[in-house]
């Protein structure tokens, strides 16, 4: 008998009644498999596999389950330091999962370590999108020509400042955060968000220091006239699970 | 935010949708598990989700399902990912049947090798 377990991430000095209460995918109640210190944060996972994988090829669906994945390493973080881990992750039973604890016990322990006070903040930068100085209306197909050309140098110009800027912002909060990861800029097209985002980060920052990392990611900004910042988070350290030293399975 | 509880804002001023499944999907600890959800499903999507992502929390706020009415992610344009997926999967698979077939041929010719070695004396 089989009874599949869904594992949402791993944390430590997590009591029963830290999760009481919490619901996962599909409504499952979240539970926990201990192993020393670690505890493995699970629920039941949805029965059919193949149903699952044809749900997370429907975006409706993914988000949703994906709503539901953060919902629970949310919650936890909030109570103790969390390994989160990457949706979708499923073994076949909870002796599966205590195997998964013992096995790799000391590079969980190294992680949770590392994390532990820590909270992740994502921080977006964009450049507004400015309406174009309005064109002269141009004499002569010379002037016209001289005109785009202007106008390409003073994007090519616009780029180029807005990249310096970005640097200099990215190496600032750097320096006073942990760690620091960058994700894929986020499409402008559809995010409605006004402007193009050209920085799209994630810092490791102590817990004790998160108003001082935010407050001085608002003052470098605020030297930053082509740029609007945005925060979001604190988040549970998604973007800083990588072991130190590599070797994943 | 308040350096005492950090969780105490969970209002996440800029977050959205995409920025959950930037981290669920790409970020996070990945352990093989025992249940393979081929990844290069979601990897997949989130390529499509990239070049639309982000509007979903607004979207809702306007009541509209933005993925019923963007064109690439209206009902015809899942079904066309999900034909996608589905070839990607084959042709990754069709390599694999023939490795599996190869193996076995080799398998079946080592253990003919192999078999005058084991004749009991």
């Amino acid at each position: 008998m089989t009874a599949p377990r869904y594992v949402y991430a791993i944390g430590r000095a997590l009591d029963p009644a830290d999760l009481a209460g919490l619901v996962g995918i599909d409504g499952a109640e979240v539970h926990r498999i201990a192993h020393r210190d670690l505890v493995a944060v699970v629920s039941a996972a949805p029965a059919d596999e193949d149903e699952l994988r044809a749900r997370l090829e429907r975006l409706d669906e993914l988000a949703v389950v994906a709503e539901a994945h953060h919902a629970v390493v949310a919650a936890v973080a909030t109570q103790t330091a969390v390994v989160p881990f990457r949706l979708a992750t499923i073994y076949r039973d909870e002796h599966r999962v205590s195997e998964l604890l013992h096995q790799r016990y000391e590079e969980f322990a190294a992680l949770l370590d590392r994390l532990t006070g820590t909270v992740e903040v994502g921080v977006k930068l964009y450049v507004e999108e400015r309406a174009p100085a309005p064109a002269a209306p141009s004499t002569s197909g010379r002037a016209y020509l001289q005109q785009l050309s202007q106008r390409h140098r003073r994007r090519d110009e616009k780029w180029q400042h807005a990249a310096a800027a970005v640097e200099r912002v990215d190496s600032s909060l750097g320096a006073l955060a942990l760690d620091r990861s960058r994700h894929r800029p986020q499409s402008a097209q559809l995010s409605g968000a006004a402007g193009d985002n050209v920085l799209n980060a994630a810092y490791l920052v102590p817990t004790g220091r998160l108003t001082e990392f935010t407050d001085l990611a608002e003052r470098l900004a605020q030297d930053e006239p082509a740029l609007r910042l945005e925060f979001t988070g604190p988040w549970a350290p998604y973007s800083f699970t990588e072991p130190e030293h590599g070797d994943q399975s | 935010m308040t350096d005492s509880n950090p969780w105490a804002t969970s209002q996440r001023s800029g977050s959205n949708l995409a920025d959950v499944l930037e981290r669920v999907l790409d970020k996070g600890l990945v352990i093989a598990g025992d249940i393979k959800i081929c990844l290069l499903d979601i990897e997949l999507l989130t390529i499509k989700i990239r070049l639309l992502v982000a509007s979903v929390d607004k979207a809702r706020e306007m009541g509209i399902d933005w993925w019923e009415h963007d064109p690439s992610l209206s009902s015809r344009g899942k079904r066309e990912l999900e034909a996608e997926n589905k070839q990607l999967r084959q042709q990754l698979g069709t390599p694999e049947r023939q490795l599996e077939a190869e193996n076995a041929q080799l398998r079946q010719q080592l253990g003919q090798a192999e078999q005058p070695k084991e004749v009991p004396t």
